[in-house]
Order: structure tokens, then C-alpha cells, then sequence
């Protein structure tokens, strides 16, 4: 039975070729439209680590003073060296990291280069095996070097492409800001996005190409990246007192149960801290996992949330639009469907065959739109935004392009098919 | 001609009708409110930044093994070597004045505080204003080529310098009209006195500069956007930038003077590719998404009214073909070509009419609604009254060819059997 309504739909859709054409343009615009900011949407918001994002939290103090102090206010985004330090060494979690990013000047031992920049991540041992970060060549470093405050550095498989030719370098020097470090490790390919555990140095840039302990970088006061927070007397020459926050805090918790201890130890470490008179205000703290940080922060631009907006008020004024196109169509063949009826067709086949022809369009309309969506996030790529890039169709959005282009369409038959069904056979027989 | 049978003869295509007039309202809801972002972000894009961006570059660049900018020692050592810099750079024959700053108008890279007319006052609290400070030396005027409009500007005897993070007093400084006008409403600010960042020490206000944009691009500056301020102070640190105004038409030559020429003072500092910037090049990357989207919802909008168009002349093509006998009787009834085409184009302004009205409604609901979620001001009524023209022109526009067609029609066709 649907070979030959599919067969029947063929047949009328041949027949008006221009108004078939209206329809199957106007899904496939509004379906590629759609699914182009939907896809941009859809890698921007999605986890960063996939499995394991549930079980890293971020772990929020408020160690400010009285001034503009605000019952229920939300603590700093960041914490400051010794509440981040006292945090990191009391070892309360599975894994705990303290970082925050920076650029350094990165001299090649080989002339051929000039020097250059590189955004780079000063943090503590535990950030590779708590983001399951891979490793091309090597290891990180651990708490040890962290505590010595040791001269060495993990660089991203790019960094090492781009000085040492992709070999193994583990165990070479390499030179940043007159400064000699030896190569520990080299990552394997690796950029979660959003760039999660440091949103305040752009939430899709570029990640940074070299790793380098905490203790080290500050002792050495290489350039911090991203925000510094002070209140009191605020800004001094030595970030290890001052009162700024300019850290970021991650630990891994592997269980709800562990998650909840954990905020308690946080309440204690305040009121503790408040006791000593470090903190002036009541305990406020936070522990939010990743995707709680990420919504928290609304790190997916509210320009690509309007896109997606307008691409869905684009494609309703499509699906109208094929409403009334096939409401005309529909109805045109009402002495057609006259004699299908006469000749024992029910309301139901005949509801039933034109809804196959809706969805014909709408399989032909999925295709136009999914060629429109390729076309558009290639656009998109090739703009100069932080997440151009990542602007790429995975198979579930290809599935689900197919999936919403029917189903719309079908929704859009839905009226005109009802509509020439309640045709009285006999009325149509009669004025032919 | 009377309305009564072209509303009677609607009467028996409902669904056709509500759809078509269903579409003209979302049309217009869209395409207002698209073309009010547009506008908005054209408007933001095109705002003069006060500095005269032509002949303009700006050089960022960081020394390597740079004595620490935390020592007084080190402070002097930076110091010199900036001045060198300087030197330098305005010995080239092809640059007319250099300045160092910390920033440049929408180079998203600020330095903000708070400015008071009282000594002391709580940063953020009542009675501040916001300001963006230009830290800079006595050449920032003609580099930037600000025009002052009041005052005198900076002499190379009020330039001081200090460490990148230290806190020093500011004895003078040079405000923009719009700060002035927000801090001493009644007269001339020239010689008043005012406090920065909460500071007991007061600055007095040398000049007032005509217009100059702070440099943050985002929307958290829009409300100080004009508030700019400007110290006499070079600041030293272990990098630096320097503003740098060439004569006219030697932009480029001067950009590829700079490296061989900064390299020979000091070869131990890093000079990228970033690191010599022409102005427009700032410009162009500060509003490169206001620039992105508002083409977006230009293409987006330009499809929407080719799309709905399309479904009028669709719908109305088999209105026409439906209705051949009717047409063919009213024409051998006596109607003239003309009455046939005014009909189907009187039809078509009464459901455009129809939608036109709900689709004001439904823009000016989609506009508090994006109002509420997103930053939108109220949509101005010229923009609603323009999009309600255009409908009801595209509708016209569309209806003609069917309208057309039907006003060909012979009378012979009442004859025929349908």
C-alpha cells in the first residue's frame, strides 16, 4: 500500500512542478536555517567531558570583606592564593587542581624562530589525571615538583609540532622568558569545549600550548591571563598575600555522598576561617559541576541564542507557508479524491496517502535542508568567531536534520489532508 | 467596488485565508524586530570613536627577561627602556608622533575605575561615575588626533611614570566632554577638582577632550562608553604599547619600519604578528559579530518576505484557477479587465490588513519578549509603520501576476463547462 500512495504522490508532485518546488524550498530553507544555529547551539553548549564532567566540581568561598556586602549574594568566581593553597594541600577530594592562565614568551632554541607568545596553564600536579587529559609522549609532573616549585613544562602536541617537529622532546630544555625548563610531557590532541575549568580567558578560544606548575609561575611572576578580583587594600606586588581572587579550583568527587561531605568541609573551612578573623562574612560557598558552572556562567553567546530563535521563527513562517501551499494543492485534486472515494477508498487510506505525500516533501525538503545546513556551518566556520571551528554536523544532528524535516512537514499535511478528506464524493462526482 | 462579495467569497476559503494572513503576521513580527537589531547593531558598529583612525597603528610588545616592574629599581630600568622605545619609534621618517597607553579605543583591554567629586568615596557607591583611564604621555593628543575643546593638554613636564601595579597619586588629568558635563553639570571644567578610584588626593581637571570611546566594545561599557580619562603617566611594566600616527598614506611602510627598528634598540623582546596593528584592523575585529549577525538577519529577513511573498502568489494562483468560470461570468456580465484585478488586489489587501494587525501585535509581544531575555530596547514606531508598509506592498507586489491572469480571462469561459 505505500509503494503505490508513494507511487500516486510522485505522480501529483510531477504534476505541479513549480508548486512542489515552493514547498520543498521553503522546508529546506527553514530546516537548514534551523538546524545550522541548532548544530552552532549544540557544540557550544555541549559537555566538555563527556562521562566524567558529573563528577568535577567547582568549589566556591567568599573571603571578601564587609563592603558591599549582600545577604544571599554569590561568592567570587575565583578563589585567592592561600584560601586556593589551604584548599589544594587539606587533599579533601579524590583530585584536586589549582590554576589560572597566563601567557609567557617562548624562545626556541633554534633561530629559525623567532620568539613568540603562548598562552599557557600554570596549575597543580593533579590537572591531568583529573581531566583524563592524554599523553602523547612523557607524564605530568607531580605534587613533589609542585612543592619544589620545579623548572618543567608539558606542552600540547601543537607547541610541540611547531618547535620540535612532533618528536619525542620529553627531557629537552625549553627556554620561556629567559628561563630554562625541562619537557616532562607532551600531550596527545586535546581541547575540551567550552574550555571549562578557565571561562575567564575566553570560553572557546584557543587552549593554551604549555603547562607549567603553579608554585613555579608565581615564584617566577610570569604574566597571569584573565581576571584579577581585589577588594580591600587589594592589589600588591606579591599575588601570594594580596586580596584578590585569580585562581581557579577544581577537585573530582566521585559520589553524592563524597560531593556533600565536601560542602560541609567547605561550610567548616569558613566558619573556621571566620573564627580567625580571615573571613568577615558569613560562611557563602558553592559547589557546582560542570555543566551547573557553565549554565551558572551562560557561557554560549546570546547572540547564537538568538540565531536559533529567529532560524525557529524562520522556519514556522516556512511550515505556514507549506500549509497553505499544500492546502491548495490538496483541494485542487478534490475530483481525483472524489473518485478514489466513489470507488471504496476510506477517509482514513485516503488521509493516509496524503500524508505520504507530505512526507515525500518533507524527505526531499530534509535533503535541500541538510545541503543548506553543510553550506551554512561551513559559512559559519569560515567566520572569524573563537568557535568557528567546531561548527560541524555530528550524526545524531544529521539524523535528527531528516528526523525534524518529516515530522514538520507531516504536522504541515495535517490540516490540508483532513481538509480534502471531508470532501463529499458524491459533490465532486456530480459537477464533473 | 463594494467589499460584501469579496468578503463573502473569503468566507469559503478560510483556511487559505487565516494562513496566508497567518503568515503576513509572523512575517512582520520577524522581519521588525531583525531589522530593528540591525539597526541597532549598525548604529553601535558606526559610532565615532573620537580618535582619527586613519594613519593610525598601535604596537604591543612584551620584553623577554625584563627586570620586575616591583622594585623601584626596576621600575626606573623599565622606564628607560621605554623611553628608548619612544626615541626611536618618533625618529622614524615616516611617523609624525608616537604616545605610550595602556589601551586604545575597542581594543576590549581596559583599565576602569571610578571618578567623585568627593575625596574618598567608596568605589561603586553613590555619586561616582565610571571612567576607562588612558594612561599616556604628552603626544597622546596629536597621536590619537583627539580634539580638545577646552583647556590646554599635557605638557612633557606634567608626564610622571610609575609601576604597572602601583598606586600613585594623578595631579592632573584630561577629561572628555561627556564626563565633564555628567561631573560639573553648571560651567567649564577646567581647573576643578575631582577623585579617582576613591583617592583623598585630588586631580585637576587640565582639558576636555571632544569625544573619546573607553575600550571596551561589549555592552557592559554602554554605560560609560564616552567616560574616558587621561593621565599623564607612563606606566612600566615588562610590556608595553605604544600608539603611533604616521603622515598620511606611509601607514604600511611605517608598520614594517617598526620591527627592524625596535629589535635594534633591544632584540630581547617578543614582536609577533599581532603585535603591529593598524587602527581599522581593532576596529574590524571589535565588531566583527555585530557585523556577522546583522548580516544574518539581513539574508534571513530578505528570504522570509521572498518566502511569504511566494506563498501569496502560490495560494492566490489556485484562488484564480479555482474561480475561472466565476471570473469568465463576471466578465461576460460587463466587468472590465480592470475590475478583475482590482478585486483580487482589494482580496488581497483586506487579509494583508488583517495580518498586518495581528502582526503588529505579534512584533511588538516578540519585542518584550526579547526585552526580558536578551538586550533589546523598546522598538521605535517608525520601524513598526515601515515593516507594516512593506507587507503591504510585497503583497500587492506578489498578487499582481495571478491578479493579472485573472483579469484575462475571456467571458467565453462562462460558457464553458468548469
Amino acid at each position: 500500500m505505500l509503494g503505490y500512495y508513494l507511487d500516486l504522490a510522485l505522480r501529483s508532485l510531477k504534476r505541479n512542478k513549480a508548486l512542489t518546488a515552493l514547498m520543498v524550498l521553503a522546508i529546506a530553507l527553514g530546516i537548514g536555517a534551523s538546524m545550522t544555529t541548532l548544530t552552532v547551539l549544540h557544540v557550544l553548549s555541549g559537555d566538555p567531558l563527556p562521562g566524567k564532567s558529573g563528577k568535577l566540581f567547582y568549589p566556591q568561598l567568599d573571603p571578601q570583606d564587609m563592603d558591599g556586602y549582600k545577604p544571599q549574594g554569590e561568592p567570587p568566581a575565583q578563589v585567592g592564593w592561600i584560601d586556593g593553597m589551604a584548599l589544594l594541600h587539606a587533599k579533601r577530594a579524590r583530585y584536586q587542581a589549582l590554576m589560572t592562565g597566563g601567557a609567557v614568551p617562548i624562545q626556541p632554541a633554534q633561530s629559525a624562530i623567532e620568539p613568540f607568545f603562548e598562552n599557557a596553564r600554570y596549575t597543580s600536579a593533579d590537572f591531568f589525571a583529573m581531566f583524563d587529559v592524554p599523553f602523547l609522549y612523557g607524564h605530568g609532573w607531580n605534587a613533589a615538583d609542585d612543592e619544589a616549585g620545579a623548572r618543567v613544562a608539558v606542552l600540547t602536541r601543537e607547541l610541540n609540532d611547531k618547535l620540535f617537529g612532533g618528536k619525542d622532546s620529553t627531557g629537552q630544555t625549553l627556554r620561556m622568558d629567559d628561563v630554562a625548563f625541562r619537557i616532562v610531557g607532551v600531550l596527545d590532541s586535546w581541547r575540551p569545549t567550552p574550555h571549562f575549568y578557565d571561562l575567564m580567558t575566553g570560553s572557546y578560544s584557543a587552549d593554551e600550548g604549555v603547562f607549567v606548575p603553579l608554585t613555579t609561575a608565581t615564584d617566577l611572576k610570569f604574566a597571569h591571563n584573565g581576571s584579577t578580583d581585589c577588594w580591600g587594600k587589594g592589589f600588591s606586588d606579591n599575588m601570594k598575600t594580596a586580596t584578590c581572587t585569580w585562581l581557579q579550583f577544581w577537585v573530582q568527587l566521585d559520589t553524592p555522598a563524597e560531593a556533600a561531605a565536601y560542602r560541609e568541609y567547605l561550610l567548616n573551612y569558613s566558619r573556621e576561617q571566620q573564627a580567625l578573623g580571615r573571613f568577615q562574612r558569613p560562611p557563602n560557598v558553592r559547589l557546582r559541576d560542570v555543566m551547573g558552572w557553565l549554565d551558572y556562567n551562560k557561557v554560549v553567546p546570546s547572540d547564537v541564542r538568538l540565531q536559533v530563535w529567529l532560524a525557529f521563527g524562520f522556519l514556522l513562517v516556512c511550515l505556514v507557508n507549506t500549509v497553505g501551499l499544500m492546502l491548495a494543492k490538496f483541494l485542487r485534486r478534490a475530483a481525483e479524491l472524489g473518485v478514489r472515494r466513489a470507488l471504496g477508498a476510506s477517509r482514513r487510506s485516503l488521509f493516509a496517502q496524503l500524508l505520504v505525500e507530505a512526507g515525500a516533501v518533507g524527505l526531499v525538503g530534509g535533503t535541500g535542508g541538510l545541503l543548506l545546513a553543510l553550506a551554512g556551518l561551513w559559512l559559519v566556520r569560515r567566520q572569524p568567531s573563537d568557535y568557528a571551528a567546531l561548527a560541524h554536523l555530528d550524526l545524531p544532528m544529521l539524523l535528527a536534520t531528516f528526523a525534524f524535516a518529516v515530522v514538520a512537514t507531516l504536522l504541515a499535511g495535517l490540516l490540508p489532508a483532513w481538509r480534502a478528506c471531508l470532501i463529499p464524493p458524491a459533490l465532486q462526482l456530480k459537477s464533473n | 467596488m463594494k467589499l460584501h462579495p469579496i468578503l463573502a467569497a473569503l468566507r469559503k476559503h478560510k483556511a487559505g485565508t487565516v494562513l496566508i494572513a497567518l503568515q503576513i503576521a509572523l512575517t512582520l513580527a520577524i522581519v521588525c524586530n531583525a531589522v530593528f537589531i540591525i539597526g541597532q547593531r549598525i548604529e553601535r558598529v558606526n559610532r565615532p570613536t573620537g580618535l582619527d583612525e586613519s594613519n593610525l597603528f598601535l604596537i604591543s610588545q612584551q620584553w623577554v627577561g625584563a627586570p620586575s616592574a616591583d622594585t623601584p629599581d626596576g621600575v626606573e630600568k623599565l622606564d628607560a627602556m621605554q623611553r628608548e622605545d619612544l626615541a626611536a619609534l618618533r625618529q622614524l621618517p615616516d611617523v609624525v608622533s608616537v604616545a605610550p597607553i595602556n589601551s586604545i579605543p575597542l581594543l576590549n583591554s581596559s583599565w576602569t575605575g571610578s571618578v567623585s567629586l568627593k575625596p574618598g568615596a567608596q568605589l561603586g557607591g553613590k555619586g561616582n561615575t565610571r571612567t576607562a583611564y588612558y594612561f599616556t604621555d604628552e603626544q597622546a593628543l596629536s597621536t590619537l588626533g583627539l580634539r580638545l575643546v577646552a583647556g590646554r593638554a599635557f605638557t612633557a613636564g606634567d608626564v610622571q611614570h610609575q609601576g604597572f601595579r602601583d598606586q600613585r597619586e594623578r595631579p592632573i588629568a584630561i577629561i572628555t566632554r561627556q564626563l565633564a558635563d555628567k561631573l560639573f553639570p553648571q560651567g567649564s571644567a577646567v581647573g576643578k577638582v575631582m577623585y579617582t578610584d576613591g583617592s583623598s588626593a585630588p586631580t585637576t581637571v587640565v582639558g576636555v577632550v571632544e569625544r573619546l570611546q573607553i575600550p571596551a566594545s561589549g555592552s557592559w561599557g554602554n554605560e560609560f562608553v564616552w567616560n574616558s580619562t587621561l593621565i599623564p603617566t607612563r606606566l612600566d611594566a615588562n610590556f608595553a604599547r605604544y600608539a603611533v600616527r604616521t603622515k598620511p598614506g606611509r601607514l604600511d611602510a611605517a608598520m614594517r619600519a617598526v620591527a627592524p627598528v625596535l629589535y635594534k634598540v633591544n632584540p630581547l623582546r617578543v614582536l609577533d604578528d599581532d603585535s603591529v596593528k593598524p587602527f581599522d584592523e581593532i576596529r574590524a575585529k571589535a565588531y566583527r559579530a555585530d557585523r556577522g549577525m546583522a548580516v544574518l538577519m539581513g539574508v534571513v529577513c530578505l528570504i522570509l518576505l521572498c518566502v511569504t511573498a511566494a506563498g501569496i502568489v502560490g495560494l492566490t494562483s489556485f484562488w484564480v484557477g479555482q474561480r475561472h468560470r466565476q471570473i469568465g461570468v463576471r466578465r461576460a456580465l460587463g466587468a472590465r479587465k480592470a475590475d478583475i484585478l482590482h478585486y483580487f488586489q482589494i482580496e488581497n489587501l483586506l487579509i494583508a490588513g488583517a495580518g498586518v494587525v495581528i502582526g503588529v501585535l505579534l512584533a511588538v509581544g516578540l519585542n518584550l519578549w526579547l526585552m526580558t531575555h536578551y538586550e533589546m530596547s523598546r522598538i521605535p514606531l517608525p520601524y513598526v509603520l515601515t515593516g507594516v508598509l512593506a507587507m503591504l506592498a510585497m503583497g500587492q507586489a506578489a498578487v499582481f501576476v495571478p491578479a493579472r491572469r485573472a483579469s484575462n480571462v475571456p467571458p467565453v469561459e462562462a460558457t464553458r463547462a468548469a
